[in-house]
């Protein structure tokens, strides 16, 4: 590869142990129906039925969807309507809980043949992009064109989480039973796994978890946000360019996080499904920053208190600073994709005012992909959609290196947001 | 527990400012300042006060009276007018210098939209503006023990070499800010290590004049050294040809940028009327900028192609 493609070096207040993570328990869960892209699953149960840890609560719907486990045993409160992070509503399943976690009797582990049974165990396993992206992760696999990589994403370029890394030190046999079975039955050619610098430890672990394999290895990548882009690690571990619009499958390539890969590992040896995810909790109004391990649907504010309040919560986050989405109310669940909780008190939680525009071009020459967000919001205003799709708006992950970086302060991310959505928009308009 | 902020990622943001941005430029200009003030006396740091001083008031008065946000805090009045001080001669008549910055700010600046928004660069179009209007500003001063009663561009043009001591110094004629090179390195290196700037309009600039002059006069190394240390190439070169509003973002843009402007200052030089040809260069490119920026755009990364 010629050169690595741009981006900022951040601060990186990874303040948390990445070495344990304690468990946590709830005395009730919300656990939405919608936690992936595609449709919302189904809710299967109702007031009043009894479930366990592991028990199927919502259906996947047909085509781009995901299945929902009870991350709880008890009793099912009802179902609901919870306002998701993408401000849509969707129905949510509440249980409160027994405090006995006990696991539902019918989990086995799934019986693995060939590569259809594969692709439905992942499809069962409820399993999504827990990198953040919640992309359901059958889907990945299920392709007709040959995937000659696998390219395990364990860049964790964002500030504070250490959640990935936490994986990386304590899930290795996982991940290597995952390993072992997806190159099995999807012919997979050769497995990278990316790893930003500064995680020593975890390159270490790693290295020996590749050894064990004769087509693995690990990648050591700069500490340069946003390494674990899914395009900037594509092209940062095999050379390869996805196109805009494209899929990574389009070059051959299948990206998936590393505690993705590790709870495809525990669910095919184990056949517990995604019900409790590693979350890292820190921020400035956290008294003791740390890796928990929180069932799925707990509220945030419990996982918040086990760490500690130590000052008034402004601002709280799901993910990390950098492409994180702000929390609307701390009663909201942990997610399947949830990596992170940051709190942060009144101090980090104001929003810069925003000045002219200098035209330095700081956005457009740190922006990986080389957009110009400045060329994107003149045609905006404009209504200029041919130029917004140039200056490559529909190109634009949403990493927010432009706005972090803009001695203006103009919040570019949201300017290309606005963009997109103009965008789709008037596509609609020209289909009718 | 209150309510929760709800904002739109990032939620962190870089320490940089456009203030921050402004006040590195001036901390940058302070040493040709200094120098300016020792080569050619008191006189220069009237000059400079008063462009100042009237650059921050026409900006903050204009703000006033058409009811638009102050913007003077950005400290980018400060840096026209200690621009624009810098490429005048230290005996210019302070009524002129307030009447330049009148211009850089209201007419090429203000009018235009404010901080941004200008065409062209407000101290450069003043500059060019006042030696026009103001033809005693067409023979420069001298520092205050001068032997020689030429610039060293004049000197040049008439086939003698002026001492490349002195050039580096700063102890020649010109303008107040432009004749030590020395000066304006350091202030340069500031820029670059404090990444304000970037080392391609400069070293462009520089390079295109020293290899045309090098060409153009004799072949001789020394005499190349001395048309780019001579006149208001250095500053024009790190101060005034950087100036992000009007130069090109991106690097190959910002090469070819630099290429015009030592190019066209050459030209001037050995073909023009003027001694000097670095305003009128800049400002040509500062013309051209839309069109270089439009073909020098970054290729985007797996960027689709869209027919128009």
């Amino acid at each position: 590869m010629a050169f690595y493609l741009k981006g900022v070096k951040l601060s990186h207040k990874k303040n948390t142990s990445p070495e344990k993570a304690e468990k946590i328990s709830v005395n009730s869960v919300t656990i939405p129906m919608s936690m992936h892209i595609g449709r919302p699953a189904n809710a299967v149960v109702k007031k009043g039925d009894t479930v366990a840890v592991g028990s199927l609560i919502g259906e996947a719907a047909e085509g781009l969807s995901s299945p929902v486990y009870s991350s709880v045993s008890g009793s099912v409160q009802g179902v609901g309507e919870i306002l998701l992070s993408n401000g849509m509503t969707g129905a949510a399943v509440t249980i409160e809980s027994d405090g006995e976690m006990t696991l539902d009797s019918s989990i086995t582990p799934p019986t693995i043949n060939n590569r259809d049974d594969l692709i439905n165990a992942l499809s069962k396993s409820g399993i999504v992009g827990l990198g953040g992206a919640g992309f359901p992760t059958s889907i990945k696999f299920k392709t007709d064109k040959p995937i000659e990589y696998l390219i395990i994403n364990s860049a964790e370029c964002e500030p504070y989480i250490t959640s990935d890394n936490y994986t990386m030190l304590t899930k290795a046999d996982m991940m290597e039973y995952a390993i072992e079975t997806l190159v099995k039955f999807f012919g997979i050619k050769k497995v990278i796994i990316g790893i930003e610098k500064n995680k020593p430890k975890a390159i270490a672990k790693m290295r020996e978890l590749s050894g064990k394999f004769n087509n693995a290895s690990v990648k050591v990548l700069p500490t340069v946000y946003p390494q674990g882009g899914e395009k900037v690690m594509v092209y940062h571990t095999t050379g390869k360019v996805v196109a805009e619009g494209g899929l990574p499958i389009d070059v051959g390539c299948v990206v998936c996080n590393c505690t993705t890969v590790a709870e495809i590992g525990k669910y095919l040896k184990t056949g517990i499904p995604l019900v409790e995810k590693v979350v890292t909790v820190d921020g400035d109004a956290i008294e003791n920053p740390q890796n928990v391990i929180a069932p799925i649907g707990a509220p945030i504010k419990d996982v918040l208190e086990f760490c500690g309040i130590k000052a008034e919560i402004a601002k709280a986050l799901y993910g990390g600073p950098m492409m994180g989405i702000s929390v609307t109310d701390l009663e909201k669940p942990v997610l399947k994709n949830t990596n992170a909780l940051l709190a942060f008190s009144q101090k980090q939680a104001f929003v810069p005012k925003t000045t002219a525009c200098i035209r330095c071009g700081a956005c457009a020459n740190n922006c990986p992909f080389g957009i110009d967000p400045v060329a994107i919001l003149k045609s905006y205003k404009e209504d200029d959609y041919l130029g917004m799709k140039k200056a490559g708006a529909l190109l634009c992950m949403e990493c927010g290196c432009c706005s972090y970086v803009c001695p203006a302060k103009i919040p570019n991310v949201q300017n290309n947001k606005l963009a997109k959505e103009a965008i789709r928009k008037e596509a609609q308009r020209e289909v009718k | 527990m209150g309510k929760l902020h709800i904002s739109v990622s990032p939620h962190i943001r870089s320490s940089n400012t456009t203030q921050r941005i402004m006040l590195d430029v001036v901390i940058s200009l302070l040493p040709a300042a200094i120098a300016g003030c020792i080569i050619f006396g008191i006189s220069a740091l009237w000059v400079i006060l008063a462009c100042v001083f009237s650059s921050v008031v026409f900006e903050a008065l204009f703000n006033i009276i058409t009811k638009r946000t102050q913007t003077i805090s950005d400290l980018s009045a400060v840096v026209t007018g200690l621009l624009l001080a810098l490429n005048l001669p230290a005996n210019t008549p302070l009524w002129q210098a307030v009447i330049g910055s009148a211009f850089a700010i209201i007419i090429v600046k203000c009018l235009f939209g404010g901080i941004g928004c200008n065409l062209v660069n407000p101290a450069i179009t003043a500059r060019v503006f006042m030696l026009i209007a103001f033809t005693n500003l067409a023979k420069p001063a001298f520092p205050l023990d001068a032997v020689s009663s030429a610039t060293p561009l004049v000197e040049l043009a008439e086939g003698s070499s002026p001492s490349l001591i002195n050039l580096f110094l700063g102890n020649i004629g010109g303008a107040l800010g432009e004749t030590s090179a020395l000066a304006l390195l350091i202030g340069g290196i500031y820029l670059l290590v404090r990444r304000v700037i970037t080392w391609h309009i400069p070293v462009a600039t520089i390079a295109t004049v020293f290899v045309l002059s090098f060409l153009l006069d004799a072949f001789s190394f020394i005499n190349a050294l001395s048309w780019v240390l001579s006149g208001g190439l250095i500053i024009g070169a790190f101060f005034m040809a950087t100036d992000y509003v009007t130069s090109p973002a991106v690097a190959k843009g910002k090469i070819v940028f630099g290429i015009g402007i030592g190019l066209i200052t050459v030209l001037i030089r050995f073909y023009g009327n003027y001694p000097e040809g670095v305003s009128f260069a800049i400002l040509m490119l500062n013309i051209l900028n839309p069109y270089i920026e439009k073909f020098s755009k970054r290729k985007l990364f797996g960027g689709k192609h869209y027919e128009e």
